[in-house]
């Protein structure tokens, strides 16, 4: 049997608003304590919240480089006004990291530049990977939605290819140009007044029924529950994958690293990880029915997994 | 401005031609694109009898492949872009980057259209399409004002088809996984949103509740209007408050900004409806038709009757117009 | 909205079963044999069990597409066993028949029904839409030689019964 290399360990931008305080210190943590290699951040949901984070990407990015961790940029996931095309356009000509496209107006700009393709791009199938990877795309994080066979179908396409897999967090589902967000508090998009950053790992919404079913993040709709792969990532790892996300919730991120490093080290059962991270983010149902072609609120465990879909 | 008519049968197709469509679009009858439902689309015989219908009466075709392909099942939509190609299709109209590489080299001569699905909602991104594949013409999302539409045309080099009336997407086209969150089936790989293998009515008293896989979308008072069981027009709890936390059931209408839409250099005014009967598409274009020979003052006389037709039987301009937001 | 006159409704109501059944099950035979399309678009649902339930009269329809059955049952017990059934008034029944009227429509104005398995509906209600099925004409050419007769009157009660409606394909 050969050797596979071990998966890196990446971080999203926090899809939520936190306040700047809030955002710097959580990344100094994660400068300081969480064992992942590559850090993407940046406001990525709405443009009207850029001012939070701002003043302390300077700072926060020194110290993810001082801790050896390599830094990406995120681009906004829906670009519609013209300051939020000038923002794209500056951000990738000014920028002196690499930057995450996450929609079509960053792809045209990208090109010639380091960059990588976020999980808000369709990129469903290698034709456009590859298509993407020859406009110069060093690594690909895959939408939620991929069932393992899409992802594997990529991996063996493009051998040697840097894919990337969201396996932790709540998942993006949609995006409006209506805040939801603001809706439900009265508001408008225009005079929202960040009413958003109340609820800093979403605002839950439940069916008529009492159904726990979505959170509302802004413009963005998010799963209730979080995708967590992380029993499910061997057969993908063993297949060529090279990086795992974790998308930051509100939540100990530097222990949900920790985890996913142990289980990605061979140092500990996936089993025993799902009860940590259990302990992590208390109180979420977890979720990878999207990797096993089902719904993606669906739990999958793996004595079934193993029945369904690798017997 | 051309009208742009939808068609989900041949005879679907008959009426929108007879109704005065400048261009109808249809699809296949498989997952290769949005509206993958039951009974519905075309197989190649009958697009190839339709478009022979059309070109006589001097309309044109354009065949929708616009889902993402499968990994894996590439030579689905490879084979669907090859026929209609082959059979006359005076456009394809796309979303897939990989789909139109394989148009854009294999027939560079073939019309391509950028779907809706594709997301396509700013200059740099139409650019982009342009640049890489040769796009002729892109259907914008549904996120965006009049006002920000010609913005929008002033700084590209491509023709601007716009929704004008019928179902309404309340998220970004191409970019909603809420339907397969809550089925597995997704709207982007299986070409179709809220499918009806999952969705369930049941008379709960004097009250309609409406589900969708294990959950519930909505619960109608009788003798209220209802709509389709989609996520995005669902009825659900935030707080303690029950309400449409995205948007009521309701149809897009945009028909008394005909002349804004005109002035903001759009080329083509566009129908929903594939999965809506052939007296829908009937009635639609023809009215439709009728209104953009009218003067202004006359228009809403000769679309109100339409509203009765649409979900919730209320219509909205959505997006292009900013309070929506 | 459209209920079918007193005047027509009546007889149905003190009519035998098994001469309503005979006469549905004759106009449905001629109807699947004057549009053998239907099938190719219903794919596997010609299998499924459907049935109709006007609302205003004391009667369910079952049908069977690929077997060609119908069987008629009077309202009251327990309905009739189907993978899907709609209900609403016989008028708009028989108009989705025909593809006059939009379904979609119909359910959004709650003239219409439907419950069980939706993918047998849609299968079924887009099967009919592209069928160009005139019932004037298919009852016309089931009554011999009193065809003219027959459509004409058949055209007339339609066009009476489906007044104010959406209905105005070419």
């Amino acid at each position: 049997m050969t050797e596979t290399s071990k998966p890196a360990l990446s971080l999203g931008p926090v899809y939520f608003l936190w306040d700047g305080p809030k955002w710097r210190d959580f990344y100094f943590r994660i400068a300081d304590e969480a064992p992942v290699e590559h850090v993407t951040l940046g406001e990525t949901v709405c443009s009207k919240r850029q001012h939070f984070s701002e003043p302390h990407i300077a700072e926060v990015v020194e110290r993810l480089e001082a801790a050896g961790k390599r830094v990406t940029l995120s681009t906004l996931a829906m670009v519609t006004l013209e300051r939020e095309s000038r923002h794209v356009r500056d951000l990738i000509r000014d920028s002196a990291h690499p930057v995450e496209a996450n929609d079509l107006s960053a792809l045209g700009l990208v090109k010639g530049k380091p960059h990588s393709i976020g999980p808000l791009v369709n990129v469903y199938n290698a034709a456009t990977a590859r298509m993407l990877a020859a406009r110069g795309a060093d690594n690909i994080c895959l939408p939620p939605e991929l069932p393992a066979g899409s992802i594997l179908q990529m991996l063996a396409a493009m051998p040697g290819f840097s894919f990337e897999l969201f396996a932790f967090g709540r998942m993006p589902l949609a995006i409006s140009a209506r805040c939801a967000h603001a809706r439900s508090k009265g508001l408008t998009k225009d005079n929202c007044q960040f009413i958003c950053g109340e609820d800093p790992d979403g605002l839950p919404l439940r069916t008529l029924d009492r159904q726990s079913f979505l959170v509302l993040n802004g413009v963005q709709t998010m799963s209730n529950t979080c995708a967590v792969l992380v029993d499910d990532l061997a057969p993908l790892v063993e297949a060529g994958l090279s990086r795992v996300r974790l998308s930051p919730q509100d939540c100990d991120m530097v222990r949900v690293a920790a985890l996913y490093r142990a289980v990605l080290d061979g140092e500990m059962d996936g089993r025993e990880a799902l009860a940590g991270l259990a302990e992590a983010y208390p109180g979420v149902p977890f979720s990878n029915g999207f990797l096993h072609q089902k719904e993606g609120a669906a739990w999958v465990s793996r004595g079934r997994n193993a029945a369904v879909a690798h017997g | 401005m051309e009208l742009i008519c939808p068609a989900g049968t041949p005879a679907a197709f008959r009426e929108a031609v007879e109704a005065g469509a400048d261009a109808v679009y249809c699809g296949f009858r498989d997952e290769t694109n949005a509206r993958n439902f039951p009974g519905l689309n075309f197989s190649r015989e009958e697009l190839r009898q339709s478009i022979g219908l059309a070109r006589a009466k001097g309309v044109e075709t354009f065949v929708a492949l616009n889902t993402f392909m499968r990994a894996g099942d590439e030579a689905l939509w490879y084979s669907a872009a090859d026929d209609a190609v082959a059979i006359g299709a005076d456009a394809l109209i796309l979303a897939d980057f990989g789909l139109m590489a394989y148009v854009a080299e294999k027939y560079p001569a073939q019309r391509l259209h950028v779907s809706v699905q594709a997301s396509a909602s700013n200059a740099d991104a139409i650019r982009f399409l342009v640049e890489v594949f040769g796009a002729k013409r892109v259907v914008l999302p549904r996120v965006l004002t009049v006002q920000d539409i010609a913005r929008l045309t002033r700084q590209i080099d491509c023709e601007v088809e716009v929704f004008a009336f019928g179902g309404l997407c309340v998220m970004a086209e191409g970019r909603c996984s809420l339907s397969s969150y809550a089925t597995g089936k997704s709207p982007n790989m299986n070409g179709v949103c809220s499918p009806a293998s999952h969705v369930r009515y049941r008379q709960d008293g004097e009250a309609l509740v409406s589900e969708l896989g294990a959950y519930t979308i909505n619960r109608f008072g009788p003798g209220e209007a209802s709509g389709y069981p989609t996520l995005c027009k669902g009825r659900f709890e935030i707080g303690e408050v029950e309400g449409y936390a995205f948007e009521d059931p309701v149809s897009l209408d945009v028909i008394d900004q005909i002349d804004a839409l005109r002035a903001a250099g759009v080329s083509a005014l566009k129908i929903e409806g594939r999965q809506r009967g052939k007296a829908y598409v009937a009635e639609v274009v023809s009215s439709l038709r009728k209104a953009l020979a009218a003067a202004p003052a006359e228009r809403a006389a000769l679309v109100a009757r339409l509203r009765t037709m649409s979900e919730g039987q209320r219509t909205t301009a959505g997006a292009y117009d900013k309070r929506w937001r | 909205m459209q209920t079918l006159p007193p005047l027509l409704a009546k007889p149905v109501d003190i009519a035998p079963l098994w001469l309503v059944e005979r006469v549905a099950r004759t106009i449905f035979a001629g109807v699947l044999r004057a549009h053998p399309d239907l099938f190719e678009r219903l794919g596997d649902y010609r299998r499924s069990r459907y049935c109709f339930s006007p609302s205003d009269l004391p009667l369910h329809f079952t049908v069977v597409p690929e077997r060609g059955t119908l069987s008629v049952s009077r309202r009251g017990a327990a309905p009739p066993a189907a993978d899907a059934r709609v209900e609403g008034p016989l008028v708009v029944l028989l108009a989705l028949l025909e593809g006059r009227c939009d379904a979609d429509a119909l359910f959004f104005s709650r003239d219409l029904s439907v419950t069980g398995d939706m993918e047998a509906m849609l299968a079924l209600r887009n099967a009919l839409d592209d069928s160009a099925i005139d019932l004037p004409r298919e009852l016309g050419a089931l009554a011999g030689p009193f065809s003219p007769l027959v459509a004409g009157t058949a055209r007339y009660i339609r066009t009476r019964a489906l007044e104010g409606r959406d209905a105005t394909w070419n």
